[in-house]
C-alpha cells in the first residue's frame, strides 16, 4: 500500500463506532490527462453512518475531485465509490443560488426534484428556512441577501433534497470570521439534528478541527490520505480554544512537512 | 481530554440575528423616486429639449435658411399633422404598420428562437451558421428589398420577407448568446438536485438565459422596425394598403415636406413608444429580479 494510515496515538481513546458506512471509497485513482501524473491514487476512505469526517490538504490535493466523485458528478478511473445515500447533498463554495428565485424558490425547486408534492413544498420550505435562522428572510432574492445568509440558504437548499449524506466543498471559504464562527456552530447543531453523515473539505486546519470527528490529511501531487486525527474534544467547540488549537498545531505542523515535500 | 473549558455559552441566534440585520441588505438600493423626482428627471429634460428644437426650428423658418416648401415652419408641419390624424390617415397607418411589424415579429420571434435552440443544440450546426447568422445580422436588411420584390412581387410577402431577415438573426444570437452565459455551475446545481435533462433545461437553463434572450428580442424588434420601413418605403402600391413607409412615399411624391415630417415623427412615435411599453420595461423586470441592475 502507498498511503500511510495511522491514528495519533494520544488521541486515539475512542474507536470508531461500528456504523454500517456511509461513504466507502476504495482504492480510487483519478487520472484526468494520460501521461500526466494522477489527482487522486489508491485513496481509500470509510466514512461511518453520522460520522463528521474534515478532508483537508493543500491546493492540488484532489479534495474537490474526490468530493465530486462521492458525489457521482464524475466517475474514477479505477477503483470504487460507494454512497449509501442514493443521492449526495452537496454545497459549494460558492452559494450557487439560482438568482431569479427568492431564497424560498430556491429550496422549493430541491422539493421539486425530490418529488415533494407542490402543496407540501410551501410549508416544508419554510421550515428548513426556519432550521438556518432564516425564517423571515425567505421573500427575498438572492440578490438581497448577505453571503453569509446566501450560505444558509444553501444549506437550507441541500438539506431540502433529505439526503443523510452531505458532501460541503469549502462552504466557508469565502466568509469573514464572525460569520463562520456562527455557520460552524449552526452546521454542528443541524448535523447533530438531523443525523447527517457529513463530508467536509477545506483547508482551514482550525476549521476541520473544530466541525469534524476525524480530520484526514490529503497529500498533493498525487492526491494520497497521508494521516488521519481522531478529534475528541467534546462540543460545544470554540474555533479559538486551547484544545482545538493544540491539536490544529499538531496537524498543521504535518501539512507543512507535507508541502515542503513539493519543493524540494 | 475533559470538556473544552473555553467554550463559551454563545448565543449563536442573537449574533446571527445581528449579522442578518447589519449585513442583510444585500446591497444598498437607493430609495424609490416619487412622482415629482421621476417628472423633473426623466419627463421634463427631454421636454425641454423638444421645445427648445422647435424654438431653433422656427427661428431657422423666419430667418429663411431654405425655402418654404423644403424647410417649413413647425405650425404648417403640425397643421399637416393635425389633418393626417382628423382624415383618419395617420391612425390608419400606424394600425397597418404596427400590425405589420407586429405580425413579422412574431415569426420572427419562433423562427429565430427555434433557430437558437438548434444551434445551441448541434455543435455542429452552430460551427455552420452560426457566422453566417452573425453576417446577416450587421447586413442592413433593405439590402434584401429587390430580392423580395423579384421573388415576391410587390405583396406582403416581399415586406414579411425582409422584416424576418432582419430580425430573425438577432433573436438566434440573442437566445444563444443567452445560454453561452449561463455559468457552468448552474448545471451542476441542477445534476446535484438530481433534476432530469428536461427539468435543467426547464428550471435552470431557460430562466438563465433568460436576459440575453431578452436583449436579443429587443434588438429583434429594433431591426423589424426598420427593417419594415425601409420595405414599406420602397415596396409602394396601392394593393399593399397605406402603412408609415408608404406615407412617407406619398411625401416624397407630393413634395410635401411637412407630410415627409409628419410621416417621419410618426414612425419615430411609435419606435419609442413600443420600446417604453414592452420592451424596457420586460428588461427591467428581467435584470432586477436577479439583481443585475440597480435601476428602479
Amino acid at each position: 500500500m502507498t498511503q500511510v494510515r495511522e491514528q495519533a496515538p494520544t488521541r486515539n481513546t475512542v474507536a470508531p463506532p461500528p456504523a454500517p458506512a456511509a461513504v466507502r471509497v476504495d482504492g480510487v485513482t483519478q487520472v484526468f490527462e494520460r501521461g500526466r501524473p494522477p489527482v487522486l491514487e489508491g485513496v481509500d476512505l470509510t466514512v461511518a453512518a453520522g460520522e463528521f469526517v474534515c478532508l483537508l490538504g493543500a491546493s492540488g490535493c484532489g479534495k474537490s475531485t474526490l468530493l465530486n466523485l462521492v458525489a457521482g458528478l464524475a466517475t474514477p478511473t479505477a477503483g470504487r465509490v460507494e454512497v449509501s445515500a442514493e443521492r449526495p447533498a452537496l454545497m459549494f463554495q460558492e452559494p450557487a443560488l439560482l438568482p431569479w428565485l427568492t431564497a424560498r424558490g430556491n429550496v422549493e425547486l430541491a422539493l421539486k426534484a425530490r418529488g415533494v408534492a407542490r402543496g407540501a413544498r410551501r410549508t416544508e420550505a419554510e421550515r428548513l428556512l426556519e432550521l438556518v435562522n432564516l425564517g423571515s428572510h425567505g421573500a427575498k432574492r438572492v440578490h438581497e441577501l448577505s453571503g453569509g445568509m446566501r450560505q444558509r440558504v444553501a444549506l437550507a437548499r441541500a438539506l431540502a433534497q433529505d439526503s443523510s449524506v452531505l458532501l460541503m466543498d469549502e462552504p466557508f471559504a469565502a466568509l469573514d470570521a464572525i460569520t463562520r464562527d456562527v455557520l460552524h456552530e449552526e452546521l454542528t447543531r443541524v448535523w447533530t439534528e438531523q443525523q447527517l453523515s457529513v463530508v467536509f473539505v477545506t483547508h482551514n486546519v482550525r476549521e476541520a478541527v473544530r466541525l469534524g470527528q476525524r480530520v484526514v490529511l490529503m497529500s498533493s501531487r498525487p492526491g494520497r490520505i497521508v494521516r488521519e486525527w481522531q478529534v475528541d474534544i467534546p462540543h460545544p467547540r470554540a474555533i479559538e480554544s486551547p484544545a482545538v488549537g493544540a491539536l490544529a498545531s499538531e496537524i498543521t505542523a504535518e501539512l507543512h512537512r507535507e508541502i515542503s515535500r513539493h519543493g524540494r | 481530554m475533559a470538556a473544552d473549558q473555553l467554550a463559551p455559552e454563545r448565543d449563536t441566534r442573537a449574533v446571527e440575528a445581528g449579522l442578518d440585520a447589519l449585513d442583510g441588505g444585500g446591497e444598498l438600493l437607493p430609495p424609490r423616486p416619487g412622482p415629482w423626482q421621476v417628472f423633473v428627471r426623466s419627463v421634463l429634460p427631454p421636454v425641454v429639449f423638444m421645445a427648445a428644437l422647435v424654438g431653433v426650428w422656427q427661428l431657422a423658418y423666419v430667418a429663411e435658411l431654405k425655402p418654404s416648401y423644403a424647410l417649413p415652419g413647425p405650425a404648417d408641419v403640425w397643421q399637416t399633422f393635425w389633418g393626417t390624424v382628423q382624415d383618419g390617415r395617420a391612425v390608419e397607418a400606424v394600425w397597418v404598420s404596427v400590425s405589420r411589424g407586429g405580425i413579422g415579429f412574431a415569426m420572427s420571434l419562433v423562427i429565430g428562437t427555434l433557430l437558437g435552440l438548434a444551434m445551441w443544440g448541434s455543435r455542429w450546426l452552430r460551427a455552420a451558421v452560426g457566422p453566417i447568422v452573425s453576417g446577416l445580422q450587421s447586413l442592413p436588411s433593405v439590402a434584401w428589398v429587390p430580392a423580395a420584390i423579384i421573388w415576391f412581387q410587390l405583396t406582403d410577402a416581399a415586406i414579411y420577407t425582409v422584416v424576418l431577415l432582419g430580425a430573425v438573426p438577432s433573436i438566434a444570437n440573442g437566445l444563444l448568446t443567452g445560454f453561452k452565459q449561463v455559468p457552468p455551475l448552474f448545471d451542476r446545481v441542477g445534476r446535484v438536485l438530481g433534476l432530469s435533462t428536461l427539468g435543467r433545461v426547464r428550471y435552470v437553463l431557460l430562466p438563465a438565459a433568460l436576459p440575453g434572450y431578452v436583449g436579443g428580442l429587443r434588438q429583434g424588434w429594433a431591426f423589424a422596425w426598420r427593417s419594415l420601413m425601409a420595405a414599406e418605403l420602397i415596396t409602394y402600391s396601392p394593393s399593399l394598403g397605406l402603412g408609415l413607409g408608404q406615407l412617407l412615399s406619398i411625401g416624397r411624391d407630393l413634395s410635401s415636406m411637412s407630410l415627409v415630417i409628419t410621416s417621419i415623427a410618426l414612425i419615430l412615435l411609435v419606435g419609442v413608444a413600443i420600446e417604453l411599453l414592452l420592451f424596457a420595461p420586460l428588461e427591467r423586470r428581467v435584470l432586477r429580479t436577479r439583481g443585475l441592475t440597480t435601476d428602479r
